[in-house]
């Protein structure tokens, strides 16, 4: 029987082994569905993970997508981390990702087509106040009425999308669309446009963006009183009340601040990448995201990676799909099943595992 | 005279190290409650886990109805007609009262059988509890009724009590003391262990009293005075403080008619609490655990608000603030709970320094933390405190209670509080490590500070204060001076009688 002893500390060298282990374990899994998909498992794994950046044929297309898609990914990975740290469940991002990008199409297309340097900025500012107003709605329902912020962010989520297909078929509709849904091309009017910086990269603004929010948050949390109180809290709230860390204060702080994060990724998104909103402008981003977190560890630079390998499994699955034929739901599979294991493994890092051979009970003596 | 129900001679039980119990004979007569009187470690469940057949006694004889006894396990014990509710529950949160009930039985009825008889049984002895409940959901007082009812089932003669009243509440003994009548008027005996001697008093009419593992006190408790049975439990000299009774200053801190609800479902509000602790002087605060200690250090230390009146600071109103205002003023306190409460179990001690120290050591620079100035507080604390560790890198859950308690201490103590408040200083620390941290407070208070140490220990309560007062019920009696206390208004005061006599007076 196996049996678990928990560690005097936690371990180190586990906290770090425990993703590895986890993608490697979800490759032999992942091979495995493929394989009962009928597909080689080997030459799916390879176009997911390998193909993407180096083979000759897809490398020129795939690599700059590689920072397109890791760039929302750890941008509101960041922001999410902070609040998880503290135990504060936001899992919404999807949601606040939408409201971010519907207030900043809002300003870009209230401006159209005038000119100035100041709209990309407000946008940016507007896709944060988006996304910062629709967190602070579980934020305040949990702090003065004690719901459960992991319900309310969530469900909040489908209320987003219902409000995105509403601007998409009706408010924010191009009136030269010729009835098509869909806004105007944000992408297109300069003003608003978040362009490539460096042609080739896939580096935009909101890569950028990303990285100052990476660093911001390793400040934050390696320096600062606030991140220790936000660690504290997550850890032994208990210690933190008497430690002078008031709840409420830092539920809206979290709260607020992963939902402007991915409100501000939402701006980002709809005024380069994806150009306009469309009903299906959300690709699953803010989900991700949480997949992101807790594969980096939590940890700034931790995000940093997994954002990356996450957003390789989004462009070698469209490869994968592409190629292969394997359906789309066999890679939100693969990536659940990421998240899977790696908490799953996560025991490790606290408990040891302890063999008990049968007869040799180590209670009896 | 008729043949006792259970008659114990000579009995003697010897640890490594430690007589438990030594000689010890007494008879427990049929339809008798039997108090066993005694301070903790004087022996009183070493002598019950005997009779219950825990443990074999290593000399002594038992006799049941004149009949050899000599249980080799409880099993046997309750097939003779012994049963035991424990001081400490041990049921199942996530089951519910009938299955709780059938896991403690020899050979459980089916579910709906019992749960039936469950429901019988409450009815007659007048304790509701309903056995589809959950017990994760009842009371202290509930949980009690599930072992007390499981023990009932089994139609016990003899039923041993191990300190029942601990975790009651007033309306709750009430509940307790009719069934226990009741069980008494049907012919069957009780042993009732305790050291509240007013219940005793009330309950009982023999008792036997030990002291250090023997019988040193035989008396009918309803003839008795609660000053005579305390005499006997404790011996007849009353530690006298080490220390003379210093000059105080100045008041530094005042509580006025505090009153606030506590913020755990099962916990004690505070209700009218008065004190007042000068500069230089030591405030003992004694009671049994669950009575209000808890929610007393979270009112002082700023965890729990009050109208800001009712808590000052050297005149100043503080009730309103936080921890951590109250910190930059020099109101500093130690919790009882050192994991989770007092320090983050798996944060480093460094950062648990950083945890109380960050205003007043100044280990925070505009927001930023100066980890290199944490390292050294916490470094700090673990020579001048003798923390066994291997170094401040350590996680707090690594060391051992005793260590991180000196740690928890030795960091409020370094950071020159003008009052210091510890609930249970010393709880789970050794003997050497615990003269220490007296020490400690003691030069505290020498140093100008005043300091309220709420503890369950009464002799250390008794050797390191000045003046003493009990928490009942979240009412705290009036201070009076240790020197010159009598047992007798010390078992008053901690049962919660003192305040009207005061009135009265």
């Amino acid at each position: 029987m196996l049996r678990l002893e928990k560690r005097p500390s936690p371990s180190k060298a586990w906290n770090f082994a425990t993703p590895i282990v986890a993608v490697l374990l979800t490759m032999i899994a992942g091979g495995i569905l493929f394989a009962i998909l009928g597909k080689n498992p080997f030459e799916a794994i390879k176009l997911i993970f390998w193909d993407p950046l180096f083979s000759e044929q897809f490398a020129a297309y795939s690599r700059p997508q590689l920072l397109v898609k890791a760039g929302p990914l750890i941008l509101i990975a960041v922001g999410l981390s902070i609040g998880f740290r503290a135990g504060i469940w936001n899992i919404g991002a999807e949601g606040q990702y939408i409201i971010g990008a519907l207030c900043a199409a809002a300003v870009a297309l209230g401006f159209y087509p005038g000119e100035g340097w100041y709209i990309f900025p407000l946008m940016i500012v507007a896709g944060a106040a988006g996304g910062w107003a629709w967190a602070m709605i579980p934020a305040i329902l949990k702090t003065r009425f004690n719901t459960n912020e992991i319900l309310v962010s969530l469900l909040l989520v489908y209320v987003a999308e219902k409000l995105l297909a509403a601007a998409a078929t009706g408010f924010m509709r191009n009136p030269q669309g010729a009835g098509f849904p869909g806004s105007r091309n944000i992408h297109q009017y300069a003003p608003a446009s978040n362009q490539e910086l460096i042609v080739g990269t896939g580096l935009h603004w909101g890569v950028v963006a990303a990285f100052v929010a990476v660093i911001f948050a390793y400040i934050l949390l390696q320096r600062h009183i606030l991140g220790f109180h936000v660690q504290l809290a997550g850890q032994a709230p208990r210690a933190a009340r008497f430690a002078g860390v008031a709840p409420t204060r830092l539920v809206l702080m979290c709260m607020g601040l992963s939902g402007a994060f991915a409100g501000m990724a939402g701006m980002f998104e709809v005024s380069g990448p994806a150009r306009l909103i469309s009903i299906d402008f959300n690709a699953g981003y803010g989900f991700t995201a949480i997949i992101v977190a807790f594969l980096g560890r939590l940890h700034p630079v931790g995000i940093v990676l997994a954002g990356l390998l996450l957003a390789l499994t989004y462009i070698g699955g469209e490869l994968a799909q592409f190629m292969l034929n394997l359906p789309a739901a066999a890679i939100q599979v693969f990536q659940g099943m990421l998240l899977f294991f790696l908490l799953a493994l996560d025991v490790l890092s606290n408990y040891r595992i302890l063999l008990a051979l049968p007869g040799r009970n180590p209670e009896a003596a | 005279m008729s043949t006792p129900l259970l008659s114990i001679k000579g009995l003697t039980k010897v640890y490594p190290g430690v007589v438990a119990n030594s000689d010890v004979t007494f008879d427990i007569g049929e339809g008798e409650v039997h108090a066993l009187l005694g301070e903790n470690g004087a022996g009183k469940s070493t002598l019950v886990k005997a009779i219950y057949g825990l443990i074999r006694p290593n000399e002594g004889t038992m006799e049941w109805r004149g009949q050899p006894y000599a249980p080799s396990a409880p099993a046997q014990a309750r097939a003779t007609g012994v049963a035991m509710v424990f001081q400490h529950f041990s049921l199942f949160d996530a089951m519910d009262v009938a299955e709780n009930v059938a896991l403690g039985m020899d050979n459980p009825p089916p579910i709906r059988e019992l749960a039936a008889q469950i429901r019988k049984v409450s009815n007659d002895y007048g304790l509701p509890l309903d056995p589809d409940r959950l017990v994760g959901d009842l009371s202290a007082g509930e949980r009690q009724r599930v072992e007390i009812i499981r023990c009932l089932l089994q139609n016990p003669q003899l039923l041993i009590m191990d300190e029942p009243t601990s975790v009651l509440t007033p309306q709750e003994v009430e509940i307790l003391f009719k069934t226990l009548r009741q069980l008494r008027a049907e012919g069957r005996s009780i042993l009732y262990i305790s050291h509240k001697l007013e219940e005793i008093r009330a309950l009982c009419e023999n008792a036997t009293v030990l002291r250090l593992g023997k019988v040193v006190g035989r008396a009918d408790p309803r003839q008795e005075s609660a000053r005579s049975l305390a005499e006997m439990m404790v011996g007849q000299t009353l530690h006298t403080p080490s220390r003379e009774t210093p000059d105080f200053g100045k008041p530094l801190l005042e509580v006025s008619d505090l009153s606030v609800a506590s913020p755990s479902a099962f916990g004690t509000a505070l209700k009218g609490i008065n004190l007042t602790v000068r500069a230089g002087e030591i405030l003992g605060i004694g009671g049994v655990a669950g009575n209000g200690q808890d929610e007393l250090l979270g009112a002082l230390s700023g965890e729990i608000r009050a109208p800001s009146g009712m808590v000052r600071m050297a005149g100043e109103p503080v009730g309103q603030y936080g921890p951590t205002a109250r910190r930059a003023m020099g109101l500093l306190c130690a919790p009882e709970e050192r994991l989770g409460h007092a320090a983050a179990p798996d944060m480093s001690l460094t950062e648990n320094a950083l945890l109380t120290g960050a205003w007043r050591e100044r280990l925070v620079n505009k927001g930023f933390v100066n980890w290199g100035k944490a390292k050294g507080f916490a470094e700090t604390i673990i020579k001048r405190f003798d923390v066994r560790t291997p170094g401040p890198h350590v996680a707090a859950r690594a060391l051992s209670g005793g260590n991180l308690q000196k740690f928890v201490i030795g960091r409020e103590i370094l950071q020159r509080p003008s009052v210091l408040v510890v609930n249970q200083p010393t709880w789970g620390v050794d003997a050497s490590a615990a003269a220490a941290i007296r020490q400690a407070l003691l030069d505290l208070a020498q140093g100008g500070a005043a300091v309220v140490v709420i503890s369950q220990d009464l002799d250390e309560i008794l050797e390191i204060s000045d003046n003493f007062a009990a928490l009942n019920g979240g009412r705290l009696s009036a201070p009076r001076p240790v020197q010159g206390l009598t047992m007798d208004q010390i078992g008053l005061m901690l049962g919660g009688a003192e305040g009207d006599t005061d009135v009265a007076a």
